[in-house]
């Protein structure tokens, strides 16, 4: 046999190459050239006609679209703070806990199962302004006349989703914190203590410091899924009322399938898959250095 | 001694906001869920009531004859999605785990230029927004044929699936000492031999939980299926969904019974492995 053999790890790595070539690269190329042209999903002609970056200045010009984005980015930017905080805090107050430990565990992962679909309908139920959970619950204690309306009101619709995708993803972070406070060794803490440092400053020197790692392994799965908000979203809104809670991907959604114009949502959607790639790229380079550190790397 | 009796009243305060504090976090993740399960065995009339009933007064399975008879229900042919779930998700994980597998194993075992650039790169693809790649599939999809049959949205769940599986995998693979499988390989196994026979099997756990999210993401996926299947076909149960809500009105209880069947499965498995989830997602991160 003359046939040049291909590396091992080549051949093993092949079918996942091959099949994430084929169907993410191949349609991303695809939906890139389409950005170039005025392809309308009812005229299939309009796919050959090249129009340049028409549809990117087009893009960039329109306050809709850029009203869009930076709701993203700020949704993007209050909900992974808050899970952040939210879930060291939970974290840390399940680790204090001696009995029932695994219990509470297991119940913490329960939000994690969850579809996105689901919990944005869930939390359509709770925020519904006629019989929702929170509602029937202020008025029947008697903090409110008049039902809350939600979902109506463009800022506390926000609100709404903001809360239900913390409620989905506080858990990530939490576990991860969790097995990072379990990997905690024991002797700095000791030192910090004889040392006479405040509880306060042993978690914020000691504690802290070791913790950023499975911080950053949270961030880093989270930032391969940020855009499971637009099932929420979806669900609980579509961009309404009146786009007050239009994100960048609702808007992608609706300008391909509803107005069928392909070429421009291809656009906004290159734009789009940037913005979330980038967000990927940061938080794994964040990791892999947050592991050298630990000299946990290769 | 008044500073010491002060003390001790400071950490019994302490315990107390500790044990409150956990609490109201755990009613919080804990109610959302048990109050659809309950709305799901009330009628609809009771869901409904102004003012509202706190106490159930009558609990029936309706909405789950309902969606089980077929009619009733706007006739929402629940069945067949569930099998369509079961079908898509189920073949999308055991391909997505028989690539993952062999991709975590040559990261985990072989030494390559651009070893770290690939892996990047395959971390990017899976970050590409669904409603942004459901654009130029749809596309596709639509030109070949394949939109609205089951082989299209496993094809695209196993694509989803794949990068994510070799993360794990790859972390678990690096878990087995290397010198197990070189002595199986002194003692006469080939390296075929040596994986099945001694790698496999203590990262079986671990290959277990990367199988468990995938499962999870295909099960629950939406944004993707809702655009690349159109009928009862290749509907996905997320996508079914949907069918209880009309313009102006929105069936509650059916919607309830039907999210509690989304559930049950998910929530069964992740029960059995939940420990090497924890452990395959923290291994794979901090010492891939």
């Amino acid at each position: 046999m003359t046939r040049a053999k291909l590396p091992p790890w080549l051949v093993l790595l092949l079918p996942a190459i091959v099949i994430i070539l084929a169907v993410v690269m191949v349609p991303l190329l695809l939906s890139l050239y389409s950005s170039f042209t005025p392809y309308h999903l009812t005229r299939p002609e309009t796919l050959w006609k090249w129009i340049g970056t028409f549809n990117y200045v087009k893009a960039a010009t329109d306050p809709n679209f850029w009203r869009a984005f930076g709701r993203t980015v700020l949704l993007l930017t209050i909900a992974l703070n808050l899970e952040m905080l939210l879930g060291l805090g939970l974290a840390l107050m399940v680790s204090k806990v001696t009995q029932g430990q695994r219990l509470l565990r297991t119940a913490m992962m329960f939000p994690m199962m969850f579809s996105p679909i689901l919990v944005g309908f869930q939390f359509k139920f709770i925020f519904n302004d006629n019989v929702g959970l929170v509602n029937n619950a202020l008025q029947s204690l008697g903090l409110t006349e008049r039902a809350i309306p939600w979902l109506v009101d463009g800022n506390l619709a926000l609100f709404a989703i903001i809360m239900a995708e913390v409620w989905t993803s506080t858990s990530v972070f939490a576990i991860l914190i969790l097995a990072g406070l379990f990997a905690l060794p024991q002797d700095p803490l000791e030192a910090a203590k004889v040392d006479g440092c405040t509880p306060w400053q042993s978690f914020r020197y000691v504690t802290l410091p070791f913790l950023m790692p499975f911080i950053y392994i949270a961030m880093a799965i989270r930032s391969l899924d940020v855009a499971r908000a637009y099932d929420i979203v979806q669900v609980m809104t579509n961009g309404g009322p009146a786009r007050r809670t239009e994100l960048l991907w609702t808007l992608i959604g609706r300008t391909g399938y509803v107005d069928a114009r392909m070429g421009y949502a291809n656009a906004m959607g290159y734009i789009a898959i940037l913005l979330s790639i980038a967000f990927t790229v940061y938080f794994f380079r964040k990791l892999q250095s947050a592991r050298r550190e630990l000299g946990m790397a290769d | 001694m008044a500073s010491a009796s002060q003390h001790r009243l400071r950490k019994r305060l302490l315990r107390v906001a500790h044990l409150t504090g956990l609490f109201l976090a755990m009613c919080v993740i804990c109610l959302p869920g048990l109050w659809v399960v309950l709305n799901s065995f009330r009628p609809t009339v009771e869901i409904m009531a102004k003012p509202p009933v706190w106490v159930p007064q009558s609990l029936s399975l309706d909405h789950y004859r309902a969606m089980f008879g077929g009619a009733g229900e706007g006739g929402i042919p629940v069945l067949t999605y569930f099998r369509n779930s079961l079908i898509v998700s189920v073949t999308s994980t055991l391909i997505a785990l028989l690539v993952g597998m062999a991709g975590g194993y040559a990261f985990a075992r072989y030494k390559f230029k651009g070893k770290a650039a690939m892996f990047v790169a395959l971390m990017a693809s899976r970050a590409v927004p669904g409603v942004a790649l459901s654009l130029p599939l749809f596309i596709i999809f639509g030109r070949t044929g394949i939109i609205d049959t089951h082989f299209g949205l496993i094809l695209v769940y196993v694509s989803m699936n794949v990068p994510f599986t070799i993360w794990l995998i790859d972390g678990f693979f690096r878990q087995v000492p290397k010198e197990l499988a070189e002595a199986a390989e002194i003692d006469g196994c080939t390296r075929w031999q040596a994986f099945w026979r001694v790698e496999f099997p203590v990262a079986r756990a671990g290959i277990a939980s990367a199988g468990i999210f995938a499962f999870l993401t295909s099960w629950n996926e939406y944004a993707l299926a809702s655009q690349l299947t159109r009928s009862a076909n290749s509907k996905t149960m997320p996508v079914g969904l949907l069918d209880f809500t009309s313009q102006f009105t929105l069936n509650w209880g059916g919607m309830c019974a039907l999210a509690v069947l989304m559930i049950i499965p998910a929530l069964a498995l992740t029960f059995l492995v939940q420990k090497h989830l924890i452990a395959g997602l923290t291994f794979g991160g901090v010492k891939g």
